[in-house]
């Protein structure tokens, strides 16, 4: 296959940024957007030119660390995939592609297509985690859970953090993520001592972190390359609503 | 170099309460006065800085990725093992140790793997009180499933993303110990070399990997839980980043490598496509509880759509030679299976490098919807890679690289021969000798990680007292700046190829001569061949743009520079181990049916490598093995 490519390119945060053109030829379709990318900067280097920067790791959809907006989409027109999991049989020959970064405020640009996302680590440690030192577990099958919770919570688990829901979203809006984790943690009986304090607190620390507010797009679950429902973030407002009364009484735990 | 074990005395279930019960403590106002560097916040690392943290100790932990939540431990798939026995099957303690030192192929140390066997029970609870959310059934009570090389069903799983669950319930202890302020988060910092003072390690060097910044770290102790180096081969089922730097920095300032040529190769991934290729992708093993593994029975058939092969014209290798495992057998031997039915003409796929992993008789049996709520996401992540239905046609499948057993030496208390430098998961040698079992990993990192690093470090600590290095000492300026002189060298060779040429070469030289079957002729060759490739990485490197910014190039290029080096070494342990054994298999040592044919006369024993200088040959040393408890017999799985 032989491609245009219109990707951002941008020194650093401070500077300002622009797209610019490339051309790729003989991609094999089986190969992976990543790797076509990876094709393209191994001919930058040889011509001892930058390479384009951009985020990965894992390479199969897991990490969270791929952050590519395609032609619009954060990581693409696909489907409930990442950007490291699309194939280019899923683009035509002598396409035009346009490759931008994450492009939200909270997520400010390191280099070309990376971006710092460090506010939804900001927003776990404010809460999203249950308070048990090492060692001090009971046996694990002491409290039998529903499978129908344990599933619920494995759902709400699968987010791997990427960002997309942000990127997506008109307002910047991190409630897709911050949502799955409070769903996780405060559905399941572990979780539930912390359950009030918790939602207050990362709730805040989304908004401190200057994530917009939710106003019902839906673009956010559409991008998820894990699907995370928006039933999650209905949850995360009930639990929150019930906090809130009771912090209003003074009777969070 | 003194290599002692350190293996506390007394029967083995009693070593481990034993030596804690020996091991110093510090008084806990004292904690906060200790400073410690652990680098690498995957299962190992995560868990060992959050609990230290836990402990009121002072941690500093760092990673390459962006966030600690990404170490490559999220990509564990299938599962993890614990001898709880909820499934009344017959498991225990000692038979997880059993399974696991004969599964190793009777080249690990007893003792630890019996405590791993020991310590496993209490991972599955603390990751449970985490808000991990397990497989459970509909009484809700915890689900497991079987794994190669067991007979019981003792492995726990989240879906098909248990090492993603495992990593964040670490993460989030992690990350409460952040927000009470015991342990400090240094993302996008690459570790480069590790300082020592007087003998011992005090320290570590790190570049930013946004700001280029070379910084000095010191503390009581360092602790590199930096993960496998099957990177080393190119194409693996690791991640892009994983890297051998922090172990390979740790050998050449004095810590043992032990065992580099145990490198498995895991039976069931995706086979290559082609040239573009970055890397492998797994399948998970546990498919292999429900699918049937088979290559035709003739070489003409070999081109054919499976659906035209008849069933006795399908050579169902596994079950035919391993009637007792079958489909589960071990990784290491049902990978060499795979590479002899192929190297027999009978691979399937246009490379003729693959054979079939086919659900068609478990679909029958259980219906498609049972199938698909096991094993959904990998049959999904099949089609999104290959464009194929694994509900259809049978999936093609092929080894490759995955996982390390070798790594740095360490005794009982996981320190490295470097006194002060701990080694924790992957990155260290200790518990799977020459070839690990699936399922093990996970526990065994976070064995390491919440379970016994603590005990250690705090014995070394209580034994040390406070030795509050400085930063700015002779010591740490040396390093400074050599760590500065081999970032200018990379950036100044100007050439005209990118690492990643360098390390696709590389990849292809040790997987044709030092992957799944190895030889003395091959051997030799390929150690003739690295140090030319390293060669031409010198003269001809191409790393554009600065070093004082973000520059993936770069990263690279450090991590191939260190590959090519450490390449060399894992192809001189393989030749001078003159048996076969485990994931290490000598085409020159084999049973007339084909099998390994260890030596345990002359190799029942770890072999340590130490460094002597550039371009020295590293002397070899043996920690020898004791089987007190297993018999040493041949591992058999027909
Ligand atoms: C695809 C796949 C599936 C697997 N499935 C299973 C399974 O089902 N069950 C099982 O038991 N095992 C499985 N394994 C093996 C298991 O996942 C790993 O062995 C284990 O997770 C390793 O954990 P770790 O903490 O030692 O290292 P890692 O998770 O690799 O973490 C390494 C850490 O070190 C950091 N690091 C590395 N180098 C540097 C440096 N120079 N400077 C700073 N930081 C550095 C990284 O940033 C990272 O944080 C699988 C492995 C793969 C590849
Ligand atoms: S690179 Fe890990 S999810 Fe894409």
């Amino acid at each position: 296959m032989k491609l245009k490519l219109r990707i951002w390119r941008q020194e650093s945060s401070g500077c300002k940024g622009r797209m610019v053109e490339y051309e790729v030829d003989n991609i094999s379709e089986n190969s992976s957007f990543l790797e076509m990318m990876d094709l393209l900067n191994e001919d930058l280097v040889s011509e001892g030119k930058e390479a384009v920067a951009f985020d990965h790791d894992c390479r199969e959809g897991i990490c969270g660390s791929c952050s590519l907006t395609i032609n619009g989409i954060p990581h693409g027109p696909q489907k409930a995939t990442t950007a490291c999991q699309l194939h280019m049989r899923h683009f035509d020959d002598g396409q035009t592609i346009s490759i931008e970064p994450w492009n939200a405020r909270p997520f400010p640009v390191i280099k070309d297509l990376v971006v710092n996302r460090s506010a939804f680590d900001k927003i776990i440690q404010s809460g999203g985690y249950i308070s048990v030192r090492a060692g001090s577990a009971q046996d694990a099958n002491a409290i039998p859970i529903p499978k129908q919770d344990a599933d619920f919570a494995m759902d709400a688990a699968a987010c791997i953090g990427c960002g997309a829901c942000v990127a997506a979203c008109k307002n910047a809006s991190a409630m897709l993520f911050t949502s799955a984790k409070v769903s996780q943690l405060n559905t399941l009986p572990q979780g539930k001592p912390e359950k009030d304090r918790r939602v207050l607190n990362m709730v805040k620390t989304m908004d401190q972190a200057g994530f917009g507010n939710c106003t019902n797009y839906g673009e956010c679950e559409a991008v998820c390359p894990k699907e995370i429902s928006l039933d999650m973030i209905a949850k995360m407002n009930r639990d929150y609503a019930v906090a809130s009364v009771k912090n209003f009484f003074g009777t969070v735990a | 170099m003194k290599l002692d074990s350190k293996i506390p005395d007394g029967p083995i279930s009693d070593k481990w309460k034993n030596h804690k019960f020996a091991l110093k403590l510090v008084n806990p106002a004292n904690k906060r006065k200790y400073n410690i560097i652990v680098v690498g916040s995957g299962l190992a690392g995560g868990s060992c800085a959050a609990s230290l943290g836990e402990l009121g100790y002072n941690v500093q932990c760092f990673c390459y990725q962006d966030s600690a939540r990404r170490a490559h431990s999220i990509a564990a798939q299938g599962g993890i093992n614990s001898a709880k026995n909820y499934q009344n099957d017959g498991d225990s303690a000692y038979r997880l140790f059993y399974d696991t030192v004969k599964g190793g192929d009777f080249r690990s140390r007893e003792a630890n793997v019996h405590r791993l066997a020991e310590v496993s029970e209490n991972i599955i609870d603390q990751c449970v009180a985490q808000g991990v959310p397990f497989a459970r059934e509909y009484g809700g009570l915890l689900a497991n499933r079987s794994f190669g090389g067991a007979q019981v069903s003792r492995t726990f799983y989240a879906r098909g993303q248990t090492g993603q669950q495992l990593l964040l319930g670490a993460y989030s202890s992690l990350s409460k110990q952040v927000s009470v302020g015991t342990v400090k988060m240094y993302p996008r910092t690459e570790m480069l070399d590790i300082v020592k003072e007087n003998g011992s390690a005090v320290g570590i060097i790190t570049r930013d990997l946004v700001t280029g910044e070379i910084k000095s770290w010191a503390a009581d102790c360092v602790v590199l839980a930096t993960g496998g180096y099957g990177t080393v081969f190119n194409l693996s089922t690791n991640a892009i980043g994983c890297n051998v730097t922090a172990t390979f920095k740790a050998y050449k300032k004095g810590a043992g490598f032990a065992n580099p040529c145990y490198t498995q190769i895991h039976p069931t991934c995706i086979p290559q496509e082609g040239e573009h290729q970055s890397k492998l992708t797994l399948m998970s093993e546990s498919l292999r509880n429900d699918g049937r593994v088979w290559v035709p029975k003739f070489k003409e058939d070999a081109d054919k759509h499976p659906s035209e092969i008849a069933e006795d014209r399908r050579d169902y290798y596994l079950e035919r030679k391993y009637p007792s495992f079958g489909n589960l057998a071990p990784r290491d031997i049902s990978s060499r299976s795979a590479k002899e039915a192929c190297d027999d003409g009978r691979g399937i796929g246009t490379t003729g490098l693959g054979v079939y992993l086919d659900f068609e008789d478990a679909i029958k049996r259980l219906g498609e919807s049972a199938i698909r709520e096991r094993y959904g996401n990998l049959f999904d992540m099949y089609e999104c890679i290959t464009g194929e239905n694994a509900y259809q046609r049978p999936m093609r499948i092929y080894p490759a690289v995955h996982y390390t057993m070798g790594g740095l030496w360490v005794d009982y208390n996981l320190m490295t021969t470097i006194d002060g430098c701990f080694a924790l998961g992957e990155a260290n040698f200790s518990d799977h000798g020459a070839n690990r079992l699936g399922a093990s990993a996970l526990m065994q990192g976070l064995s390491d990680g919440y379970f016994v690093s603590p005990y250690t470090i705090s014995g070394y600590l209580a034994d040390n007292g406070v030795k509050d290095p400085d930063p700015e000492s002779d010591a740490f300026k040396q390093a400074e700046s050599e760590v500065k002189e081999r970032i200018s060298t990379l950036m100044s060779i100007k050439g005209k190829k990118s690492a990643r040429h360098f390390h696709v070469q590389l990849g292809k030289i040790m997987w044709e001569y030092c992957g799944m079957a190895r030889n003395e002729k091959g051997l030799k060759k390929a150690l003739d061949l690295i140090p030319q490739l390293r060669e031409d990485f010198y003269k001809d490197l191409s790393v554009p743009g600065s070093s004082d910014s973000l520059n993936n190039e770069l990263e690279r290029a450090g991590r191939v520079a260190d590959h090519l080096e450490f390449g060399e070494l894992l192809c001189r342990d393989a030749l001078e181990r003159r048996e076969s054994c485990g994931g290490h298999f000598r085409e020159e040592y084999q049973t007339d049916e084909g099998e390994a044919q260890r030596d345990d006369e002359n190799f029942a024993h770890a072999a340590v490598w130490e460094y002597k200088g550039k371009d020295q040959v590293p002397a070899r040393h043996q920690e020898e093995l004791q089987f007190d408890n297993v018999k040493l017999a041949v591992r058999s799985y027909k």
